[in-house]
């Protein structure tokens, strides 16, 4: 009985601590193989072992290990990188409340429903890795969460962690109208400049007092300011929501001032300021959606600001800023980049290896290479075809999603009781406060 | 009697709008023809190398290349692909701007949850970016007008997506009723209605003293007149339908349950849980204008069922299906119904059904299938053109002719 207790504690910390217990090795062959980081690969083979990727190439020159289970896949399908989404809201994620406009000691980590529908979804379209931020309407309004779409019972299972154990994430900030409100939030695009700025000028100041060798010069500790000085040094990357060519640029000003890193999200007018981007040399991720409108900053959005960064030079993700478009057609947004003049391959970069390196994962996920985790997709299809459906997506060696399962296809396809939940309430509210907003300055006229 | 004047009064004002029509819009067209790789014709033809030739406005001519004789020096558009105009079965373009702000937006009047009387030709914008929007991606025809989110908000218009004024853009100012049952109705900041059967409650009195009033004009009872009751005259006439937004089967059975009750032409809209209902709805002969296969669930837990596979099980059940691009309350501010019908392609459907959804259906519902939604002679001269599969995401529409002529030449 006692035995069988430690045994099953040994078991168990085992499937926590790794996945290798239940990885095996498989050899995925016949297929095209995209993998981002060279040519594609006609009747191509994919070798993956313990979770990671042991060899990829054509058919007859890939060394597949005699215990490989194979499968056997037609010239039709095609394997390519999981998808990493830069920027998501499942999970019924939140950040800061009501009280402040600036709030970067609020941690999505400790908010989000992993068993949201949302999960579900995003792994029915391709992704593998997320980037889940709190909503826009604050200047800073939290700390960012990055990790796979793995199967774990908890949070802590399923995040990306930093080298030195802390979980991967950056921080949410943005300007143009979202976050313009009532008091104490700014009113106006200026004050918005003006009151990060004194707050980042705070976070330098403690900081150097943090550093100060007398130990009673060091100030208390400060979760927001310790958020703060994580970006001053670089370690945390911020994620920047900005649409119009105004805001892009304050944006770029804000960071050469204080020497962030930065990625700049959904740029809607980014066509109109693509070479002052490229120029920053600050990494896109771009939405694209089927109308402009829906709000004043979002009136000129055009998907040629994908073809147009592109020419510029700059590097371009997407996202699907969940649920403002549904995960389950992501590969469709990178089309519509396609369909707006930009190429195939910048657009498959887009989706993988160049969305990787904005959330500083680009290291073991975003293309097919050795070494780097078994994340991927089998699609029935080009990626960029209407006719294409995604068929399996794989998590570091684990199959997460498959249409063949009658539970997988019904989230897939959509049906009675396929989301159990309506995951995108966070955008629901992020949109009744637009809506208020609206309502308070109409009256105001 | 009032019932006769007003009748012949709203003739008048229809027939002085076609007169405007002849007079200002197809008459300056330049005679042209539009030359197809592939050509379909909507009625599930594919012609290639077909031509369509057009005369003032209208289609004169249809079939391969080599069997159309026309004048040489006309001016011949030569394009990989060419379909019928595309038509959206129901919209808020041209009512629910793109700046949504409040100036903008006249799809919801608030006020009261029942409002028959709100005439969608004193508000449609025809010059509203979004109009142009639809324009520009080959939607030639929009049904628009009032929105979801009241028992009744007022009425809806059927409009060409080109035109400098209403009269010039509209081909039927008063088609139907816009009505809304399920908590989609219940979300304002009154107290009432404040349920599902309070919503239907309402409806239900209403539509009573509707009848009531009927009663009375066919007496010649000569009733005091009601702009409300005489548009819910019309519907129990049958001139016109109520197009009813309802997403859960027990809503859509309350609507069926309250057209037979009353009589009237019954339009399901939204629908999402329709696949559900098959059988009721084919006994019932209920056309559906679906939402958008991309709809958004974040409107509430009503939505939350909706499937991409629910046109393709209503259109092999043979119920009358046509898309929508429906109502988006923020980013992005119209769907656009090409994506919608395409996105039908992975989930059961076949090429020539989802065109359909978009062409011949919507135009047979919308009553309006001697005009537009096929290249057929006799029909208004509008075509949509693409440099490839219309519904593959790569391909662009290249051009829109709408009463032949050629009024969008972006690429998008």
């Amino acid at each position: 009985m006692r035995f069988n207790l430690i045994l099953l504690i040994f078991l168990a910390a085992l499937g926590l601590s790794s996945t290798s217990i239940y990885a095996e090795t498989y050899a995925f062959v016949g297929a095209k193989i995209i993998p981002i980081d060279g040519p594609e690969i006609q009747n191509g083979a994919l070798v993956i072992e313990d979770g990671e990727i042991r060899g990829v190439g054509a058919r007859d020159s890939v060394r597949i290990p005699r215990d490989a289970q194979i499968i056997e896949l037609s010239a039709d399908q095609v394997i390519m990188p999981g998808i990493v989404d830069t920027h998501s809201h499942i999970g019924e994620v939140s950040g800061g409340d009501r009280s402040d406009p600036i709030q970067p000691e609020a941690r999505g980590y400790d908010s989000i429903n992993i068993r949201s529908s949302g999960f579900k979804r995003a792994l029915a379209g391709g992704i593998t890795s997320v980037n889940i931020m709190p909503g826009s309407g604050h200047l800073i309004s939290g700390q960012t969460v990055y990790l796979k779409l793995r199967d774990g019972n908890g949070i802590d299972e399923l995040v990306l962690r930093n080298d030195d154990g802390s979980v991967a994430g950056g921080l949410k900030m943005a300007n143009g109208t979202n976050s313009l409100r009532a008091a104490p939030f700014p009113g106006t695009r200026a004050k918005s400049a003006a009151l990060v700025r004194a707050q980042l000028i705070k976070a330098q100041e403690y900081a150097e007092k943090m550093d100060s060798s007398d130990e009673d010069e060091r100030p208390a500790r400060d979760l927001a300011m310790e958020a703060l000085g994580e970006v001053l040094s670089g370690e945390r990357m911020v994620h920047f929501h900005s649409h119009r060519h105004d805001d892009l640029l304050t944006a770029i000003r804000l960071r050469d001032e204080f020497g962030f890193r930065m990625v700049l999200h959904h740029t809607s007018e980014a066509w109109r300021v693509a070479d002052e981007i490229a120029a920053a040399e600050v990494p896109v991720s771009l939405i694209l959606i089927d109308s402009p409108g829906g709000k004043l900053e979002a009136l000129y959005l055009e998907a040629k600001s994908a073809p147009v960064l592109e020419q510029a030079g700059a590097k371009v993700a997407f996202h699907t800023d969940d649920a403002i478009t549904d995960s389950r057609y992501f590969l469709r947004m990178a089309a519509m980049g396609v369909r707006a003049g930009m190429t195939r391959e910048g657009a498959l970069l887009g989706l993988t290896q160049a969305a990787a390196d904005m959330l500083d994962i680009g290291e073991r996920t975003g293309s097919l290479t050795r070494g780097k985790d078994a994340d991927f997709v089998i699609l029935s299809g080009d990626p960029f075809s209407v006719y294409t459906r995604v068929q399996q997506t794989w998590v570091e060696g684990q199959k997460r999603f498959d249409l063949e399962d009658p539970d997988d296809r019904l989230v897939a396809e959509g049906g009675f009781n396929a989301l159990t939940d309506d995951d995108g309430a966070g955008h629901v509210h992020h949109f009744q406060d637009h809506a208020e907003l609206h309502t308070k300055q109409g009256a105001a006229r | 009697m009032r019932l006769i004047m007003k009748t012949i009064t709203q003739a008048a004002v229809y027939s002085l709008t076609i007169a405007f029509l002849m007079a200002f819009a197809p008459a300056h067209a330049q005679d042209l023809a539009v030359q197809a790789e592939r050509l379909y014709t909507g009625t599930g033809e594919m012609i290639e190398n077909g031509v369509v030739l057009i005369e003032d406005g209208k289609i004169t001519q249809v079939g391969p290349a080599a069997s159309i004789q026309f004048e040489s020096g006309l001016e011949v558009i030569e394009v990989p692909v060419a379909t019928p105009g595309l038509i959206d079965a129901r919209s808020v373009v041209g009512f629910s701007g793109a700046m949504n702000q409040p100036h903008d937006q006249d799809q919801l009047e608030r006020s009261a949850a029942i409002q028959p009387e709100l005439r969608a030709i004193d508000a449609y914008n025809p010059r509203e970016r979004l109009v142009e929007w639809l324009r520009e991606h080959g939607v030639t025809t929009i049904h628009t007008g009032h929105g979801p989110g009241e028992i009744i908000s007022g009425q809806t218009l059927i409009a060409k997506t080109w035109g400098n004024t209403v009269e010039q853009a509209v081909i039927d100012p008063a088609f139907g009723l816009s009505a809304t049952l399920g908590p989609a109705a219940t979300q304002h900041d009154r107290t009432s209605p404040g349920n599902r059967s309070k919503v239907v409650a309402m409806l239900r009195i209403q539509l009573q003293k509707a009848k009531e009033y009927k009663a009375k004009l066919d007496d010649d009872d000569e009733p005091a007149r009601d702009l409300g009751l005489e548009a819910l005259v019309e519907v129990l006439n049958g001139d016109m339908p109520l197009i009813v937004e309802v997403h859960r089967h027990q809503d859509i059975m309350t609507a069926l349950r309250l057209a037979e009750e009353f009589e009237f032409n019954l339009i399901l809209a939204g629908a999402s849980e329709a696949y559900l209902l098959i059988d009721e709805l084919l006994a019932a002969q209920v056309p559906v204008i679906l939402h958008p296969t991309m709809m958004r669930t974040w409107g509430g837990g009503d939505l939350q069922h909706f499937s991409f596979t629910t046109a393709a099980k209503l259109v092999e059940a043979g119920i009358p299906v046509a898309l929508q691009s429906g109502f988006e309350s923020y980013v992005p501010k119209t769907r656009v119904v090409l994506f919608e019908a395409a996105m039908t392609l992975a989930y059961g459907l076949e090429f020539d059904q989802a065109l359909n959804l978009i062409t011949m259906a919507p135009a047979k519902m919308l009553g309006i299938d001697d005009r537009v939604g096929s290249l057929e002679v006799g029909k208004d001269a509008d075509i949509a053109l693409f440099n490839g599969d219309p519904f593959e995401y790569t391909t662009n529409v290249i051009g829109t002719i709408i009463d032949g002529q050629h009024v969008s030449k972006v690429k998008r």
